[in-house]
């Protein structure tokens, strides 16, 4: 036990005395979170549009005031003809717009039909989509709400509420995300690394020769990681929660368990990648190339698994973020309980025994 | 528990009654194709200071983390003290101390704090061993808040040694432990080990240093995965029946090739200031070497007979 305690206060000297360490370990988590979460977003906020008013009546004047008040939408100018429409695109800060057809109001009356022309910049498709979309719904909203007169005989109003996330804020979706990366890569990465640099320094040897069993050495360097990747854990959730306001509306112990195990999952992986690679940069690239891209790409954290070709969906299900995702969802913003996720708790379980079975088997007591 | 563990081991017997710390029986080392040692066989006496000497490349270093346990010999048996390196290696490993090539500490870590962190990892601590690396630690001991890493190279030298030594260890195994460090540091490293030898610790060590061979008890001289000789170093160089003379000029550079296209000669090497030379015909006189030297117009020549050295020996090894 004194060996074991011994080895562990040896890491953490390597931990605290390594600049790149620290940066990695705190640095990194809370500089990816904040971007994540304030950058990558699917809402849209404050697009500038232009309008081409060809009626200037009551209708149009109405219908600008909605889109413009939506805080959506922002008017960059007015047009006066069609000819301007195709200038004001290659300008680039108009990313939408909207025409009126002649004589809108009268038609809109006396017909019951009227022409608006939405022209979206699609050069960013998901955007130009979005616009467009948010902009017909505001105009439909319109007509159905303030234009009572022309009640059409037969109408099925869909309302549409979505759940959970009601506003349909998408760093909902990518704190849960960030929070498996980041546990992930800096759990893995960290212990392959620190392990595959004794072997580089040479120090590995010494090790070896020395008493220190297999196991002993493998928990001294997990030890530290697990301390330090708690307390990485916790800071991703407050700034989720203080900061964009992530709900928390389950049993936080719960969700620290969760996390735990997650993280102790990916630390064993950490020590397999470093049992098969044999310097620093070979370990940091495996970690890098087999554990982040997958777990940006496929564990459902920014394209929906459902999406996928079958063959991507077999291989999302060996991703643990995948799983651990849908924990934490269901925890943070459904608030559930252990019933809810046992089957993603066991898989997640079920890879870390798997992993540590095969990195202590794998861990070499001799240099080859 | 862990030092009941260590005094079992200390008074270990050896099998057939063999006052044997190290035996190497015909063993073989291969790498995929290619063979790192060739059927070396030899054995280290309990207490003794066993020299392995050879070139860079020579099999020294996979020798030593055979019998470290770190490496399986592909064929042959090895023992330390009686313990098969194959089967026991978790025994051993409680009763070597070990010293690799290269500088194989912690940089990050202060001197202290990488003594602290073997002797934990021993079940042992720095009071209890003080005595044996006393000598060696109150040279490094007034640095000991700093990182290992900005030690000079004969201090890292002494702390790695320090470090090998702190569990107390009936085998002491130091791989080139004098490669890359000064003149004054090697001697004072060689001192310690007659020293620690003095207390009872068998020790094996390698260099490429031919003037440190004798200061060992005995020697394996090796080359190419082979051993060619084992014996003292007085007694090896007895058995050298050649006649040597040695050369100088103010030109050395040409005077080594002058003598080398010479007809009579048979080998000429450089050793420091002096080329060494030995002839076909083992009678010849250096004055004739002389007579042929000053019709090259060499300027401030000395030729003479010389006793050879472990040097000479090793080269003449080599080239039969």
């Amino acid at each position: 036990m004194k060996r074991f305690y011994g080895f562990v206060i040896k890491e953490f000297y390597h931990i605290f005395r390594d600049v790149r360490t620290m940066v990695i370990l705190f640095g990194i988590p809370i500089i990816q979170l904040l971007l994540f979460g304030t950058v990558i977003t699917n809402e849209i906020k404050d697009a500038r549009i232009a309008i081409l008013d060809q009626s200037k009546d009551e209708a149009t004047r109405e219908i600008t005031q909605k889109i413009l008040s939506s805080g959506y939408f922002r008017l960059d100018q007015n047009l006066e003809s069609t000819a301007e429409v195709e200038g004001i695109f290659r300008k680039g800060h108009v990313k939408e717009v909207i025409v009126f057809g002649q004589n809108f109001g009268e038609k809109l009356v006396r017909e019951g039909r009227a022409d608006v022309q939405i022209i979206a910049d699609a050069s960013d498709p998901n955007i130009g989509k979005l616009l467009s979309g948010y902009t017909a719904g505001i105009i439909n909203d319109y007509i159905t709400k303030d234009m009572k007169p022309v009640t059409m005989p037969m109408q099925i109003d869909t309302e549409v509420r979505m759940f959970y996330n009601e506003s349909l804020k998408s760093v909902y979706m990518f704190v849960p995300g960030i929070m498996a990366m980041i546990l992930m890569l800096i759990s893995a990465m960290m212990t392959s690394i620190s392990i595959t640099r004794e072997k580089e320094l040479g120090t590995m040897e010494i090790l070896l020769v020395s008493p220190l069993r297999p196991t002993q050495i493998i928990l001294g360097k997990v030890t530290p990681y697990l301390f330090l990747s708690i307390i990485n854990a916790i800071v991703i959730v407050l700034i989720g929660h203080l900061v964009f306001l992530v709900p928390i509306k389950g049993s936080v112990i719960f969700l620290m368990a969760e996390t735990i195990l997650f993280i102790l999952m990916a630390l064993c992986l950490g020590i397999l990648i470093s049992t098969a690679a044999k310097t620093q940069m070979t370990a940091m690239f495996i970690s890098m190339i087999a554990l982040m891209l997958p777990t940006m790409l496929l564990s459902g954290f920014i394209f929906p698994i459902e999406n996928m070709p079958k063959a991507l969906q077999v291989l999302s299900s060996i991703m643990p973020p995948r799983w651990f995702i849908i924990i934490i969802k269901n925890i943070m913003l459904k608030g559930t309980g252990i019933l809810y996720v046992w089957k993603e708790t066991l898989i997640i379980a079920g890879m870390a025994t798997l992993f540590t079975t095969i990195a202590v088997k794998k861990f070499k007591t001799r240099l080859e | 528990m862990k030092t009941t563990n260590k005094q079992e081991h200390s008074v270990t017997s050896y099998p057939d009654g063999k006052q044997e710390a190290i035996t190497v029986q015909h063993v073989t080392k291969r790498y995929n194709d290619v063979l790192a040692i060739t059927d070396v066989s030899f054995s280290v006496g309990k207490g003794e200071l066993f020299g392995l000497i050879g070139p860079d490349g020579a099999g020294k270093t996979t020798l030593m983390r055979i019998l470290m346990t770190l490496l399986l010999p592909t064929e042959g048996e090895a023992y330390l003290a009686g313990l098969d390196v194959r089967k026991e290696y978790k025994k051993i490993r409680h009763l070597v101390g070990y010293m690799p090539g290269r500088f194989s500490l912690y940089q990050d870590l202060s001197v202290e704090e990488n003594l602290e962190f073997f002797a934990t990892v021993f079940g042992t601590t720095i009071q209890e061993n003080y005595d044996l690396i006393r000598d060696i630690y109150v040279q490094i001991e007034p640095f000991k808040k700093r990182l290992a890493g900005k030690l000079s190279g004969g201090m890292k030298q002494k702390l790695a040694l320090s470090c090998a030594l702190i569990h107390k260890p009936e085998i002491l195994v130091l791989d080139e432990p004098t490669t890359g460090v000064d003149a004054v540091s090697r001697k004072e490293f060689w001192d310690m080990l007659k020293r620690l030898q003095k207390q009872g610790i068998t020790i094996l060590v390698s260099t490429p240093y031919m003037d440190e061979a004798g200061l060992c008890d005995r020697v394996a001289l090796m080359q190419k995965g082979q051993i060619m000789t084992i014996d003292t170093p007085p007694r090896i160089v007895e058995n050298y029946q050649r006649n040597l003379l040695a050369a100088r000029s103010t030109d050395m550079h040409r005077l080594i090739n002058d003598i080398r296209n010479w007809d009579k000669t048979d080998t000429a090497y450089a050793f420091g200031q002096f080329v060494h030379v030995t002839t076909s015909d083992d009678n010849l006189e250096a004055v004739e070497l002389e007579r042929y030297l000053l019709s090259q117009n060499h300027t401030q020549l000395q030729v003479f007979e010389i006793s050879p050295g472990i040097e000479d020996v090793f080269m003449d090894l080599m080239t039969s």
